[in-house]
């Protein structure tokens, strides 16, 4: 008992202060990329040749989807004229699967819910996760923010252990044909209303797996999406960033708590 | 009884398929069945069509020699299963039935692992027509009959933040009488998706076989190419990969030690160690910005090179976070009534771990020295050893106490690795595969050896290729270490394996 003491005081508090300050990121760290399709050569399409995924098309002008984006960055790499760039930028949830297609500079964040449903849960998320195909990367850095680290317990939110007791469900994975059944049963025994997050590339487009005929691609197969939370996985921040924000928390350019 | 010679391979290389004897189902079923009674182990089983048959692909580690040993035979629709002589063979041979619709004769249990259609229209293993509906779980499970035996339905949902997979008790009270497990709801087609690779693709489709093995994977897998393409990754590369390992190796075992504690209501190292291992992530995005090193492992080397700057602070972040873990873990071992719950509970005897092939931490905790490290070094393992840390006790303990002592061995491996970095290239160009050829390579991943298995076309594609997960071996060990145990010890027994969904259902 002392000695768990005495390792409690030498360890000290370790909350991070996010969003009430930036998070802190590793320089390598890839973020939103940004786009500038005035620099590309004619009819040059080595970023689309060297994605995994199928994310960028360069047919006509150039766009990156993030739903199905791995964060790879070849695409970056074999650019003769650094038309793609990436920033440190952790904020890319959306609320729609089209806003995740960037052509640009920018990126439309995903915006608040209405205010019935801000007064239902905006103090309050209880969201159940379920991994469908999930790799464990997703599902490890969602876990992580329920730890002192991150503490999402202070926003409000929970992971529960039931979806009877869940406002919603927090899905990874691209939904393998034999999770679809698990899925839905789940997505049913939540009680309504109730919301749906996708988090990472293959819960938004099949990641890796898009095309594979043992998968269906994607949670919005199956459940209406309410909130697409890209990467692969998305770091803590991203995910966190895109809770907060479906709550009405943080403000559209604000990256601190509004 | 004349020995037919089996073809020896090292961990990494590539031979020619012709160089692989292919014998008569019989002298392999013996050999293979010579070989595990010698004290080797089965590392892979696969099969490839080939005519109208399946050509059954066995690849063994023989670890006095530090090499595999590898011999093949065509089976037709039924064969004579070699599980009733070497057990560990029992979930291949049921892996190969569901792909390829074939039928072990004698196999004790056969049932689909992973539920998913044959390989080979027409051809199922249990009859069922091509248009039949499969459905996971959808099954005969074991059965224990009596007045007052009930049984227990677990998942696939669960209730923790964990990947799906169905467990079936039969209980008589609380005791545990047997476990069933079923899984196969990952399924995501991975192998079959490599075939006609490598391509852009392949290298991600590796990393993600199970997330939080990633560097392992993408090790296995880039070595495998590498073994096929005759190139051999700069040593300032293997050193790199090697660190990388062995974060992703600390970052798991941290964290599991810090759920075994939250398993047992020990809430102190649950909290630090949640931190902690989110800190060894980071270190790992240090590296290459992902913090499961995704992108880092390239055929050839790796993508990412490191600058003195990061080495040192690499080296500082490492040294701070291994403080914290001493302290955090320290306590853990030091509560009597921690140590009550987790000694004595869930155990393994290191005869039953040998039977069932039981690799990695699972293994050693049983006191099998099983380690690829050390076994059949590869990389960076063939110039600096890490010790293979041991317990002789096959619990849960046993299975924590080796994951404390390989996070002080592999820390300490990182700083001597950080310490003498050479210089030089961090990648080197592959050349095109080798066509009609086999390379086999081993990883000693966190939880154990990862297999990657290929066989070229002769325009050097792959025209097969295998995954073997450590978890593929593992699952049956916890069904079985739950015999006689509380059902209410399940979580705990489960997370002292932690074994992959994911990796399991590929």
């Amino acid at each position: 008992m002392i000695r768990a003491l005495r390792e409690r005081w030498r360890q000290g508090h370790r909350t991070m202060a996010y969003p009430a300050g930036a998070p802190v990121l590793p320089d390598r760290h890839l973020g939103r990329p940004a786009l500038d399709p005035s620099r590309c050569l004619p009819d040059c399409h080595a970023c689309a040749e060297a994605c995994p995924t199928a994310a960028i098309d360069a047919t006509a002008g150039l766009t990156l989807d993030l739903g199905r984006c791995l964060f790879c960055a070849a695409c970056s790499q074999v650019c003769p004229r650094a038309a793609i760039a990436w920033t440190g930028d952790w904020r890319m949830a959306t609320r729609s699967r089209e806003a995740l297609v960037v052509k640009d500079r920018e990126l439309e964040l995903a915006e608040a819910l209405d205010a019935r449903l801000r007064r239902l849960f905006g103090r309050s998320l209880k969201l159940r996760q379920v991994s469908a195909g999930g790799c464990n990367a997703c599902e490890a850095d969602v876990n992580v923010l329920s730890t002192i680290g991150w503490d999402i317990g202070r926003f409000g939110i929970q992971i529960v252990a039931s979806p009877r007791h869940a406002d919603g469900l927090l899905i990874t994975g691209p939904v393998p044909e034999n999770m679809r059944l698990g899925l839905e049963k789940t997505w049913q025994a939540t009680p309504s209303p109730k919301l749906v997050i996708a988090v990472g590339a293959c819960a938004i487009a099949g990641g890796p797996f898009a095309g594979h005929p043992e998968v269906t691609g994607g949670a919005a197969a199956t459940v209406p999406v309410d909130l697409f939370i890209p990467g692969c996985p998305p770091h803590p921040a991203t995910i966190l960033d895109g809770l907060l924000r479906l709550l009405g928390r943080l403000s559209a350019t604000d990256p601190v708590e509004s | 009884m004349a020995r037919v010679s089996l073809a020896e391979l090292y961990n990494g290389g590539a031979v020619l398929l012709a160089e692989v004897p292919r014998l008569g189902w019989e002298d392999l079923r013996v050999a293979v069945g010579d070989e595990v009674a010698a004290g080797n182990r089965l590392a892979a089983l696969a099969g490839r069509p080939v005519g109208d048959g399946i050509e059954v692909l066995a690849v063994l580690v023989r670890p006095e020699q530090g090499c595999l040993a590898a011999g093949r035979a065509v089976v037709g629709d039924r064969f004579a299963s070699l599980t009733p002589g070497c057990p560990q063979a029992h979930w291949f041979e049921r892996e190969l039935a569901e792909g390829w619709g074939i039928v072990p004769e004698g196999h004790p249990w056969l049932k689909p692992i992973r539920f998913h259609r044959s390989y080979r229209p027409g051809h199922d293993a249990w009859g069922r027509a091509d248009d039949a509906p499969i459905l996971p779980s959808v099954t005969d499970f074991f059965r224990v009959d009596g007045e007052e035996v009930h049984e227990v339905a677990v998942g696939p949902v669960h209730a923790g933040v964990i990947e799906p997979g169905h467990f079936r008790f039969s209980c008589h009270g609380e005791r545990v009488m047997h476990l069933e497990i079923s899984l196969g709801y990952q399924h995501r087609g991975v192998e079959r998706a490599l075939v006609g690779g490598p391509d852009r693709r392949s290298v991600h489709l590796a990393e993600t076989l199970a997330g939080d093995s990633s560097v392992a994977h993408a090790t296995a897998f880039s070595q495998l190419v590498e073994g096929l393409s005759g190139c051999q990754a700069p040593p300032r590369a293997e050193i790199i990969r090697a660190v990388a390992l062995e974060l992703e190796r600390l970052a798991n075992h941290v964290g599991d030690l810090g759920a075994l504690a939250g398993d047992v209501g020990y809430l102190p190292t649950l909290s630090f160690c949640g931190r902690l291992r989110g800190d060894i992530l980071n270190l790992t995005a240090e590296l290459c910005g992902n913090r499961f090193g995704r992108n880092l492992v390239r055929p050839g080397g790796v993508a990412f090179d490191l600058e003195p700057e990061r080495v040192e602070r690499l080296a500082t972040r490492l040294g701070a976070a291994m403080r914290d873990v001493r302290g955090a873990v320290g306590m853990l071992f030091d509560s009597s009534s921690v140590m009550a719950r987790l000694e004595g509970t869930g155990a393994l005897s290191a005869a039953q771990a040998v039977e069932l092939g039981l690799v990695g931490v699972a293994a050693r905790a049983c006191g099998l020295d099983r380690d690829v490290r050390a076994e059949l070094p590869s990389g960076m393992y063939r110039f600096a050893q890490v010790p293979v840390s041991t317990w002789h006790t096959g619990d849960v303990f046993a299975r924590a106490w080796v994951r404390w002592l390989e996070v002080q061995r592999s820390s300490q491996f990182i700083q001597d690795r950080l310490a003498a970095m050479p210089k030089g290239p961090t990648r080197v160009d592959c050349r095109p595969l080798a066509g009609g050829s086999l390379a086999v390579s081993l990883v000693e991943g966190w939880r154990g050896e990862v297999c990657h298995l290929a066989i070229t076309e002769p325009a050097g594609r792959f025209a097969s290729y295998k995954v073997v997960d450590p978890s593929f071996h593992n699952w049956m060990g916890l069904a079985l270490a739950l015999r006689e145990q509380q059902i209410s010890d399940f979580p705990l027994c489960n997370k002292s394996f932690n074994l992959s969904y994911c990796g399991h259902d590929l």
